[in-house]
């Protein structure tokens, strides 16, 4: 009998990381109608006291693993203690985001349980008590949907695409310890390293306002007013894979498929083309303004307003523009 | 003994062509495929039949064989890793294998049982057809070792693996004892182009082909009969927005009517 939609939460410099409430969110609306509690899965080292969190943004039952082998991300351990909430909790679907962590854990997990997961999701419903996955696929060209035929469905749900619920601390729920009781000398991968790549300003998953810019933009030095125009709206810079392959910008402001997942009021897509691995990451924006000089470009079909020219010519008009207004 | 790395390679329709290229046949659940599109090796499985070269640039000596499931015309892809550099190709082909991840990391598994002795298998991040990302997890579990993924790049040191692991902010470095499956991510770099007397010498190369039966697999055990994941619907997602093209006589003019719009939009 399974019991419940579990939720792989994550944790983040101390704290319950944003996609968990994105997450637990969409757990919550899923365990709602298939008529079954929300739980959650808390792995980690000194983690316990996070279980009321996860109990204000929809959880009904916290399990938690505290032990020191945990302190660090590692797939064979995070597995191994999966594997023992899943025995305790006995769960129709487990969630997690689709995170560094999430999709390492969700797919080696799902086969240890022998079971299947779906990556990447967009959506996650019950129907007829069925789980119904939804996840883009051919690099966001098309879109597929599933059902599982085995249990538990693991399933990763993509940042920026489900919203958390609405903190309520009222909110009651039960935590329950579970000893997995994971040594250390089990874990074949073992982190030795860790270089933090510490972007400047504005971090792009919390911009409100992202200035993107692609291959038409012709150099490193052509970005200059694309920054121009992020500081006069206090937003951040981003990149298409043909930008940052051409090395005029670092990796790290990709923006895609394989690289962030962006989700601001506002996206400026400035020289880009509008391919659908570079759209995937920027879905979640709520206002796309396409700056091209190709008519016909793609992107022109996801803006909702658009400018047909070279944007030598009219960026620089745009700081302008938007000074004067911020002003 | 030198090392002995397997890479997984699958063929997949181009993913470059033409978006206007794209078509879906929802009643059939597929892809149609384009004319004039051909089909290529999945991008990050070129990668990693390019970190697997690196690795045995490095060692001097070292043994790659490279592994495609697939129909017939998958012999193309396991032909171009040849022509980079790969020593041996082997390709699984029967109708018995038409089914979802879970049969193919099944076949792949039991197909690197059988090459036997290896030290490394190595994968791409995920397939540039339906970018599901778990075949080389599953080949890990079923093999019963250690997986990690996310490669920006793969280094043998005596006898572990050491990976630099692509996170969203910076990277980790990892390292897990041989043998370890490893999948490759795009931050490895450029894989190399082949080259036309390489490209000669794969051609005269023998392809080994195994069916269902080769690798002791009862075919009602993988494929249709073994289906976990049912793709329910595949569509085409249409976008409702209506692009509104500001115009304008000057720059100065254009730029100022998009601000003013944003603004009464309350966009910024
Ligand atoms: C498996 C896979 C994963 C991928 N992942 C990603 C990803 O995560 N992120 C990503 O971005 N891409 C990704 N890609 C690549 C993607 O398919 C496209 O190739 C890429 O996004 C194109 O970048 P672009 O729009 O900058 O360049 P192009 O497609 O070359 O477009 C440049 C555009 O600039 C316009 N232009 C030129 N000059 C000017 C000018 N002076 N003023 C105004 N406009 C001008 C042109 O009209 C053109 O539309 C991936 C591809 C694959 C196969
Ligand atoms: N049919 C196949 N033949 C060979 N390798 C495959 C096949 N399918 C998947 N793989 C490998 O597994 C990786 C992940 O695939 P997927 O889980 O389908 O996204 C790919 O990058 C390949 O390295």
């Amino acid at each position: 009998m399974a019991n419940g939609i579990l939720v792989a939460a994550e944790v983040s410099g101390g704290a319950v990381a944003s996609i968990t409430l994105e997450v637990l969110g969409a757990a919550r609306r899923l365990a709602d109608q298939m008529g079954k509690p929300a739980q959650a899965a808390l792995v980690g080292s000194g983690v316990e006291g996070l279980a009321k969190e996860l109990i204000a943004h929809g959880a009904d039952q916290v399990f938690v693993v505290d032990e020191p082998a945990l302190a660090k991300y590692s797939c064979d351990g995070f597995v191994a203690a999966m594997e023992k909430v899943n025995a305790a909790a006995s769960p129709d679907a487990i969630l997690m985001g689709q995170s560094d962590m999430g999709r390492d854990l969700g797919p080696r997990l799902a086969f240890r349980l022998g079971s299947v997961s779906a990556m990447d999701c967009l959506n996650v419903t019950g129907e007829g008590g069925k789980v119904i996955a939804e996840r883009p696929c051919y690099g966001g060209n098309a879109r597929a949907t599933y059902s599982f035929n085995t249990s538990p469905a693991v399933i990763s749900i993509r940042s920026k695409a489900q919203e958390p619920v609405a903190r309520d601390d009222s909110r009651q729920g039960q935590v329950t310890k579970v000893d997995a009781g994971i040594d250390a000398s089990a874990i074949r991968d073992k982190l030795v390293g860790h270089q933090e790549v510490a972007e400047e300003g504005i971090r792009l998953e919390d911009a409100d306002v992202i200035v993107a810019g692609g291959r038409g933009i012709g150099s490193a030095e052509g970005f200059s007013v694309l920054e121009e125009l992020a500081r006069a709206l206090g937003g951040a810079v981003g990149a298409t894979r043909a930008a940052c392959d051409n090395g005029w910008r670092p990796v790290s402001e990709q923006i895609g498929l394989t690289g962030k997942i962006v989700g601001p009021t506002l996206y400026f897509a400035v020289g880009i083309s509008g391919a659908s691995q570079h759209m995937a990451g920027c879905t979640g924006a709520k206002n796309i303004v396409a700056i091209n000089k190709d008519p016909e470009a793609i992107v022109f079909k996801s803006s909702r307003f658009g400018i047909v020219d070279d944007y030598k010519k009219v960026l620089p008009a745009l700081v302008e523009a938007c000074r004067k207004l911020k002003a | 003994m030198p090392l002995h790395i397997i890479a997984c390679v699958k063929q997949v329709p181009d993913p470059e062509a033409p978006a206007s290229a794209f078509r879906v046949d929802e009643a059939a659940k597929k892809v149609v495929a384009a004319a004039g599109v051909t089909p290529v090796i999945s991008q990050f499985d070129a990668l990693a039949v390019e970190a697997a070269l690196r690795i045995k640039d490095a060692a001097g000596d070292a043994k790659i064989t490279v592994i495609s499931l697939g129909p017939e015309t998958a012999r193309d892809v396991v032909k171009h890793s040849l022509a980079m550099g790969a020593d041996e190709g082997v390709l699984l082909t029967d109708s018995a294998f038409d089914g979802d991840s879970y049969t193919t990391a099944l076949a792949l598994s039991k197909a690197i049982e059988k090459i036997g002795d290896y030290n490394l298998v190595l994968c791409g991040r995920q397939a540039t057809d339906w970018d599901a990302g778990v075949v080389g997890y599953g080949i890990a579990e079923m093999l019963g070792i250690p997986s990690v993924s996310l490669a920006k790049s793969v280094t043998v040191q005596g006898d572990k693996v050491v990976v630099e692991r692509v996170l969203m902010e910076g990277y980790d470095t990892i390292e897990a004892p041989l043998p370890a499956l490893v999948t490759v991510s795009n931050e490895l770099g450029e894989p190399r182009y082949p080259k036309l007397q390489q490209i000669m010498m794969a051609a005269r190369k023998q392809v080994t082909i195994w069916g269902a039966g080769d690798l002791g697999l009862d075919a009602s055990k993988v494929g249709a009969g073994a289906v976990r994941l049912n793709l329910e619907r595949l569509f085409q997602p249409v976008s409702e927005v209506e692009c509104e093209i500001v115009e304008g006589e000057t720059p100065d003019e254009i730029a100022t009517k998009l601000a003013q719009r944003l603004r009464e939009q309350k966009i910024i």
